[in-house]
């Protein structure tokens, strides 16, 4: 088991036929991914890597049964592709796409949920259950699966973590990537309860970073509701306030929001900290 | 993107949001000669991208016209957090019988746009919200509805706002324009602090303050003209213009990342063992070898960074591109520092082999970078 994606995932890609929708489009199918199509208005009926291409993601799904869809769309026409997954049978939509303005994803993400599709992303690398689909940008060969379960506001920093889990022998059930903006579809708290549900999971790592109150959240939930151990590492110790750290979410904007006032949060719950990246395997031993 | 009072208030005009006419001067003359006309007594402000201006003598009210000049001279050599003042805004002092507190933001932890009022105006908002919650109005307004927000979906949070019944149409009416204002230029916040009862009994903005969100300006051309050059680091705009994301910090680390996540936790590891990191830089995913050269130069230009710290997860972006990057600047400019590099991940292999044979001190890990660096930046 892994939680949201498994070997029955039947994907579509948004955008399959631009540069970085093809690049990706093939590296997931040659992960082994059952890849069933793609999405570009205008160029219906054609077909690219073998696979057909639809106008609508209604169409995709009506025709292939595709449980997901990844966009890879640039960010001018990331809200278009957003509402056109809302308006289909999609259960997931994974917006990989980096800039997206606020307001769009604000409208896209409540169309969604109208429709009760998750949202994971916009701004994010996706998610991966080793050894059974990668849905995203993420590097293949730092995965391993196995039962540790990971949350991740950034997608290197996730990476580099992967690598320690993989190189300990620990390996992962699913790795999720749930993006650096201010608004996301997907939150600690909203995939928490599924990796407590998933009986391959046995414990989580999250990763969060400065900006907004979602790991305090989390570290309520995690307190009140988890009975698997969880794990975190917080970037951003050394954030100066008020400042933009590269991706849009990740910003102090109060004593509240800051990599310590979390860090003291998580703690209080109960929540070990580690320090550096190397501290992560030995606090999911220990 | 913060705007100026001034600009922010030109965009209520433009958009029929009741504020009082203003002029802007950059020097005592200017103010004299501007403000010549008008009402006296004016109030005079400081332009300037920072909070508490009135308690840093950043705000005066003027009664005599002789006055004028001196003051804004006063104003002009203020420096309030860090930014010096070059621009004031003056304008007719308004009677005011009431005053309130509005604003519309982004609240990321309900995923909604919301209205903020507070019947107490011209107060710190943040204080208010923590020592008094109850005083604070709230109203979600779905992103779709922006655009042609109801009165009647107003109406309740205006009633309590203002108390009185005309009071609240007038509001409701600006809480409608500026639901629009914000939706049509990609605000991230519209504040206004405070919302005012002038003697006629008409609701007006007496102070504004608006900010932009980053990722919808390429769709604002008009707004990138707002955008005062001289309280923003050069250097860091140049660096967004090439792709990259910067910010200049104190220490004599200089540090190179892929990974805005990455970097800031590259920046931490440093810390954790003694260093001090020179700035924040993400190199940004697929970097090409010039976007490295670029990062290259925009680090050395400090005189303070003593060591460089390069460390790359490869993933879209390719260990080689990187080696490629380093090599091109080893060529072209002078690198008078340590550079530590630590390569993993896509391409690694042929990465580290381009830069054997070169004077760069490689490095396995992160930690075991950032150990080194912190060693060669003379850390305790």
């Amino acid at each position: 088991m892994s939680i949201l994606i498994d070997d029955n995932t039947k994907v579509i890609v948004q955008g399959i036929t631009g540069r970085d929708g093809s690049f990706h489009t093939e590296q997931m199918i040659q992960y082994g991914t059952n890849v069933v199509g793609g999405v570009t208005p205008g160029k219906g009926g054609q077909t690219i890597l073998d696979k057909p291409i639809f106008d609508s993601v209604s169409e995709a799904v009506a025709e292939t049964g595709a449980d997901v869809s990844v966009m890879y769309v640039p960010a001018k026409f990331a809200k278009g592709a957003m509402l056109d997954a809302a308006n289909s049978d999609i259960k997931m939509l994974v917006a990989i796409t980096e800039g997206v303005p606020t307001l769009d994803v604000l409208e896209a993400y409540e169309a969604l949920t109208t429709k009760g599709i998750r949202l994971i992303g916009p701004n994010c690398p996706g998610l991966i259950s080793p050894g059974k689909c990668k849905i995203g940008i993420m590097p293949a060969d730092i995965h391993l699966q196995g039962k540790v379960g990971l949350i991740s506001r950034s997608g290197t920093l996730t990476y580099e973590i992967v690598k320690e889990l993989t190189d300990a022998g620990l390996g992962e059930s699913t790795c999720i990537g749930i993006g650096g903006d201010p608004i996301i579809g997907s939150k600690f708290v909203d995939l928490l309860p599924l990796f407590e549900d998933d009986p391959d999971t046995e414990s989580v790592v999250i990763v969060g970073e400065i900006g907004g109150q979602d790991e305090v959240i989390a570290a309520q939930y995690i307190r009140d509701h988890m009975k698997k151990p969880v794990v975190a590492f917080m970037a951003g110790v050394t954030a100066p306030p008020g400042r933009t750290m590269g991706h849009a979410g990740a910003i102090v904007g109060g004593e509240d929001d800051t990599a310590a006032a979390k860090i003291a949060k998580l703690e209080e719950a109960g929540i070990p900290v580690a320090k550096v990246i190397s501290e992560v395997v030995g606090l999911l031993q220990g | 993107m913060k705007v100026h009072e001034y600009q922010a208030k030109a965009l209520f005009r433009e958009y029929d949001i009741p504020a009082p006419l203003d002029v802007v001067a950059h020097t005592a003359a200017e103010a004299e000669a501007k403000a010549k006309d008008m009402g006296l007594p004016v109030v005079i402000k400081a332009q300037v991208h920072a909070g508490g201006r009135g308690k840093a003598g950043g705000v005066k009210v003027v009664s005599d016209a002789a006055e004028v000049g001196p003051t804004t001279e006063r104003i002009l050599g203020l420096t309030i957090k860090d930014l010096p003042v070059r621009i004031v805004m003056i304008a007719p002092a308004v009677e005011i019988k009431t005053e309130v507190y509005l604003s519309l933001l982004v609240d990321r932890g309900e995923r909604k746009a919301v209205f903020i009022g507070c019947a107490d105006g011209g107060v710190e908002i943040e204080v208010t919200a923590k020592e008094s919650p109850e005083k604070i109005l709230r109203l979600e307004v779905p992103g779709a509805q922006l655009a042609f927000l109801t009165a009647d979906s107003c109406k309740e949070f205006a009633t309590k706002l203002m108390g009185d019944a005309d009071l609240a149409d007038q509001t409701i009416a600006v809480m409608q324009k500026v639901a629009k204002l914000f939706v049509e230029k990609d605000a991230a916040l519209i504040e206004i602090n405070p919302l005012i009862v002038d003697g006629d009994d008409k609701v007006v903005a007496l102070d504004a303050k608006m900010s932009f969100d980053a990722n919808g300006l390429f769709r604002h051309p008009e707004l990138e003209e707002l955008r005062d050059m001289d309280s923003e680091d050069a250097d860091e705009l140049g660096a967004k213009e090439k792709g990259l994301s910067f910010i200049r910090l104190d220490g004599n680390i200089g540090c190179m990342v892929n990974g805005a996540g990455l970097a800031m936790a590259t920046m931490d590891t440093i810390k954790h063992f003694g260093g001090d990191p020179a700035n924040f830089l993400d190199v940004g995913g697929s970097s090409n070898p010039e976007k490295v050269v670029a990062a290259f130069k925009l680090i050395l230009k400090d005189p303070d960074v003593k060591v460089m710290l390069i460390n790359i997860f490869g993933g879209i972006t390719r260990c080689d591109d990187i080696a490629k990057g380093i090599l091109a600047s080893l060529e072209q400019i002078d690198v008078p520092v340590p550079i530590i590099v630590r390569l993993v991940g896509t391409n690694e292999a042929e990465g580290r082999k381009l830069l054997e044979g070169t004077k760069l001190i490689s490095a396995e890990t992160l930690e075991g970078g950032a150990t080194k660096a912190a060693e060669l930046g003379g850390a305790a």
